[in-house]
């Protein structure tokens, strides 16, 4: 079954982020690899120096364009920005970020509130990139959100999920779907999100800033699929102690390992130079 | 030239706008429509805000620019 936000199939679970790569054509190939049907994009002044479009090359691979919020500050500036997207790209999707400060990037949560409260009243499909905050992910749900968001880490960390106790308690709790965003370092990272629940994930530096984006764009697609084959399956619980899998029954005491057979014989004592000399 | 209402629409009058920053002097009666066309060939994909709203496109033509207006061009480009 894909993924489905605010009634629309999504067939790939990976979100391509699509900042960060130096080259349209390196990146048209990251996206092939990924096999991603949704990318973001962010609304930027216009730079008649640049050549070539995102746009051109998301149209040319049938990929569903998503715009983002990055670098609001407020809510208006937010709102503004989602409504400017709205315009330029024909789109009612948005991927909300309202972040607080440069050098964290962390989500402002009472700016981000405010602001999806606002565009779910003007119509807007809202997902909505935030803390990995419990509350504030169910606050966003009511609010209307179609998807929440969390952050693994600060984006482009690469530090992997460092609560991961929060992202399980978030998906437990959620009604829409759950894209971790932000702060994967590696395939392993992924996997990890879909095993905690998460119905997604977003990744754009792991990707785009890796040696060879491509291969990691496929190796962050596959973990992405093994992750959710392993959240299907059902994990065993961890436990403190170790439990065998093979039968305890029938074993043969060939060679008893010292200290555990109290009915073993003990040799040293025929065996010590201070004993008597065997007969 | 007329004299009177239609000195107000002279082209030779200019207007002092800000547009995505930086500060120009263009005609007074410059629509929207003009400026886009000037950034570039492509419009696709475009969006504009006037005074922090956003200008649909089927109003370029008919929205000019008065003295002060702040106007932002926005396009989308890699991120996220």
């Amino acid at each position: 079954m894909p993924l489905v936000i605010a009634g629309t199939p999504i067939e790939s679970r990976l979100i391509m982020g699509t900042g960060g790569m130096p080259s349209l054509d390196g990146l048209r190939d990251a996206l092939v690899a990924s096999r991603t049907t949704i990318a973001t994009v962010a609304m930027r002044r216009i730079d008649s120096g640049v050549p070539g479009s995102i746009l051109d090359v998301l149209t040319e691979l049938g990929i569903r364009v998503l715009p983002n919020t990055a670098g609001c500050f407020t809510a208006r500036d937010a709102v503004l920005t989602a409504r400017l997207a709205r315009e330029a790209l024909a789109t009612n999707w948005v991927k909300l970020e309202v972040i607080a400060d440069d050098r964290t990037l962390l989500p402002d949560p009472v700016e981000l509130l405010d602001a999806a409260e606002t565009l779910v009243s003007d119509g807007f499909v809202v997902l909505a990139y935030t803390n990995d905050d419990p509350i504030v992910a169910r606050r966003l749900e009511q609010a209307g959100c179609s998807a929440v968001m969390p952050l693994g880490s600060p984006i482009g960390t690469g530090l992997g999920i460092l609560n991961p106790h929060n992202i399980a308690l978030i998906t437990e709790a959620a009604s829409v779907p759950i894209v971790l965003d932000a702060g994967i370092g590696t395939a392993s990272d992924a996997a990890f999100a879909m095993e905690l629940g998460c119905d997604a994930v977003l990744v754009a530096s792991a990707i785009t800033r890796a040696k060879h984006p491509p291969l990691m764009a496929e190796a962050i697609a596959r973990a992405i699929e093994a992750g959710r084959l392993a959240r299907k399956a059902g994990r065993i619980p961890k436990r403190d102690h170790a439990q065998a899998s093979s039968p305890t029954d029938g074993r043969a005491n060939l060679y008893p390992a010292p200290g555990l057979s109290p009915a073993r014989p003990v040799p040293a004592a025929g065996l010590s130079p201070a004993g008597p000399a065997p007969s | 030239m007329a004299a009177g209402p239609e000195r107000a629409m002279s082209a030779t009058d200019l207007v002092e706008v800000r547009l995505n920053g930086a500060t120009q002097r263009v005609p007074a009666s410059t629509t929207i429509a003009a400026m886009v066309s000037k950034l570039g060939p492509n419009a696709a994909g475009l969006a504009v805000a006037l005074n922090e709203e956003v200008v649909p496109r089927s109003r370029w033509e008919c929205t000019e620019l008065a003295n002060h207006d702040r106007i932002e061009v926005l396009v989308p480009t890699q991120g996220g």
